[in-house]
């Protein structure tokens, strides 16, 4: 979690000098969510996310370093720089997406499952959306397909509260975005996004059972929608609340209760920072693509 | 030697391509347990099993994002898209999702996918089930778009379509399921035009239900000694333009014949090209037959008076020709 933050706040300063294009949509304060999902998974399983996607990315293991080259736009970024901060993907740890258009993994997700499935791996495959995507027809189709196929998909909604600008009671009539899956007569759950072990535990209780299951993870996005958006439009004092209930904190606070000692504690967000400095100085030495690659990979 | 329905020629391919390898499935509305509103896929459940061949609900967008999603997973999936016009509803998965996901990913990911959709007009499905799309998608890189003619092409490119590594748009022509004709082995190759009869007055180029009238205008012309030189592409994308060229600079004039409208067509695409291309070969303006630029309508007389008959593509031949 520490490493994500500092890679977000790296992505932050880097997008203010202009070394990252188009725009970033930085994931601070939804740390627990990837973190305790991805930590839930096995070898094999699959995960696709959404173009908030930095943080479920790296949690699933990405290099650092190739991350940041992508964001850069480098010939050693995780797609040779073809992708960017919205496509991330990292096939060999299972990263296989990180998708732009709201919703459209949702079925892509199913498609793995089915694939898990067709051949008894026992894989799973864990699809990260937020509370924005519940709104969009490719939701209800993928949740419909997951569970008349009973599918192992674990759908993760990060209710972060905004769907792009605009508050959640604006867009959606129901509060509880778990009782919308009723519909599909789909296994819900309600958690503690901020809270990295309840996150763990119920997608490993999602892991454990046959057929799809639907996490909604109550959680804060903590910066405006994307890099133009200052999130002007919060009412005062609701930052504030959900910065007591960072998920960094809580974690801290708890292994703390728990014995951990605070030198240690600090240790661990002093190596995240020194790991996250220096793969972003090795990334910042990649070359640039070479042209004449933007012709490589539209065919196989 | 035994004939063969364009209809068969697809349940042939598709069984053939189950056979081959253990990675093809296939997945649409009602392509199982009824096999396919228009039967191309009937007793293909039966054969290779429920789980291989699979009805899913009336969700094109799940249909096409679990083939996609399936196929990043190492399986080859082929999906059905019921009527071509019905790619709207999932535009986004084919146009967004399917063409662009390798090269976003750096290559990261194989996408052999196959979506089949029953294409074209004449059959008095009026304009939601009638539209000629395969133009929808012309200008979305990474979708190689098949458009069968004969029984012997539907069954060796829809084989080489499951075969490809690449997304594929395959589109069977309502219109020609029960023609028949003879069946060859194996799969063929995408990106081959066919010389279906060779002239020296003029080179007509046309695909699907287009190909058929314009080798009977071909028949009309040859009484009056115009010999047309007609060339099925085929394959929209890859598009053997080497072989058009290649006629247009013999009989240095062209005349395209499609279904569609003309706007942002592969007619115009191909007008186009030539002109570009084989300028100073041609002694006559590029024509492009194709259909009003309206919805495709219901009634008989105005459907067939929407679509290019025989006559009309005939008479712009003759104008090209006296040009």
């Amino acid at each position: 979690m520490h490493e994500i933050r500092r890679f977000e706040g790296e992505c932050h300063r880097l997008f203010a000098q202009g070394l990252v294009r188009g725009s970033t949509h930085l994931c601070d304060g939804q740390e627990a969510v990837v973190v305790g999902a991805a930590r839930a998974l096995r070898a094999g399983d699959t995960m696709s996310c959404t173009y908030r996607g930095h943080g479920a990315v790296l949690a699933m293991g990405a290099p650092l370093d190739r991350t940041f080259g992508e964001i850069l736009g480098k010939a050693d970024g995780l797609c040779g720089g073809k992708g960017g901060s919205m496509h991330l993907t990292d096939m060999t740890v299972g990263a296989i997406g990180s998708f732009a258009v709201v919703g459209a993994h949702l079925p892509i997700s199913v498609g793995a499952a089915f694939a898990a499935r067709y051949r008894a791996t026992g894989a799973v495959s864990l699809c990260f959306f937020g509370d924005g995507a519940t709104n969009i027809g490719a939701f209800h189709e993928a949740l419909n397909l997951a569970a008349v196929w009973s599918l192992p998909v674990v759908f993760v909604c990060e209710n972060n509260l905004y769907g792009e600008y605009s508050p959640l009671a604006w867009t959606t009539p129901v509060e509880r975005l778990a009782d919308r899956v009723g519909a599909y007569d789909m296994r819900a759950e309600r958690v503690d996004g901020n809270d990295v072990l309840a996150v763990h535990d119920a997608v490993a209780r999602a892991r454990g059972l046959d057929g799809p299951t639907f996490i909604e993870a109550l959680t804060y996005r903590q910066r405006g929608h994307s890099r133009s958006d200052p999130a002007a439009y919060r009412p005062a004092g609701e930052l504030e609340r959900w910065l007591e209930r960072d998920p960094i904190l809580l974690h801290e606070r708890a292994l703390a209760g728990a014995g951990v000692p605070r030198e240690r504690l600090a240790e661990i967000a002093g190596e995240a920072a020194r790991a996250v400095g220096e793969a972003l100085e090795r990334a910042l030495a990649y070359p640039d693509p070479d042209p004449a690659s933007r012709f490589e990979h539209v065919f196989a | 030697m035994t004939e063969t329905t364009y209809r068969e020629a697809v349940n042939r391919a598709i069984a053939a391509e189950l056979e081959a390898d253990d990675d093809v499935f296939l997945l649409g509305e009602d392509v199982a347990a009824a096999g396919g509103v228009f039967k191309t896929t009937e007793g293909l459940q039966a054969r290779f099993g429920a789980h291989r061949v699979l009805d899913t609900p009336i969700s094109e967008q799940a249909i096409v994002g679990t083939a996609i999603g399936a196929a990043v997973q190492g399986l080859r999936p082929l999906a059905e898209i019921m009527f071509a016009d019905f790619a709207g509803v999932c535009f986004d998965q084919i146009a967004n999702q399917l063409a662009k996901y390798r090269y976003m990913t750096g290559g990261q990911v194989r996408l052999p996918v196959t979506i089949r959709l029953a294409n074209g007009a004449g059959t008095g499905f009026a304009a939601q089930h009638s539209q000629p799309v395969e133009n929808w998608f012309l200008n979305v890189p990474g979708l190689k778009l098949v458009t069968p003619a004969t029984p012997a092409d539907a069954y060796a490119l829809l084989r080489a379509a499951i075969r490809d590594p690449d997304p594929v748009l395959f589109f069977e022509h309502k219109g020609l399921l029960n023609v028949k004709g003879p069946l060859g082995d194996g799969p063929g190759e995408l990106g081959r035009a066919e010389v279906v009869r060779r002239g020296d007055a003029v080179t007509v180029v046309a695909t699907q239900l287009m190909r058929h009238r314009a080798l009977e205008a071909a028949t009309v012309l040859a009484a009056e000694g115009i010999e047309v030189e007609l060339i099925d592409p085929r394959t929209l994308v890859p598009f053997d333009l080497d072989t058009v060229r290649a006629s247009v600079e013999r009989t240095n004039r062209v005349v395209v014949v499609q279904e569609a409208s003309f706007a942002g067509s592969w007619g115009a695409t191909l007008a186009a090209s030539l002109t570009m291309e084989a300028f100073e070969s041609l002694d006559a303006p590029p024509a492009v037959v194709g259909g009003d630029d309206t919805p495709i309508p219901y009634a008989g007389v105005l459907e067939d008076a929407w679509l290019p008959d025989v006559g009309r593509i005939a008479e712009a031949i003759r104008h090209t020709v006296g040009f």
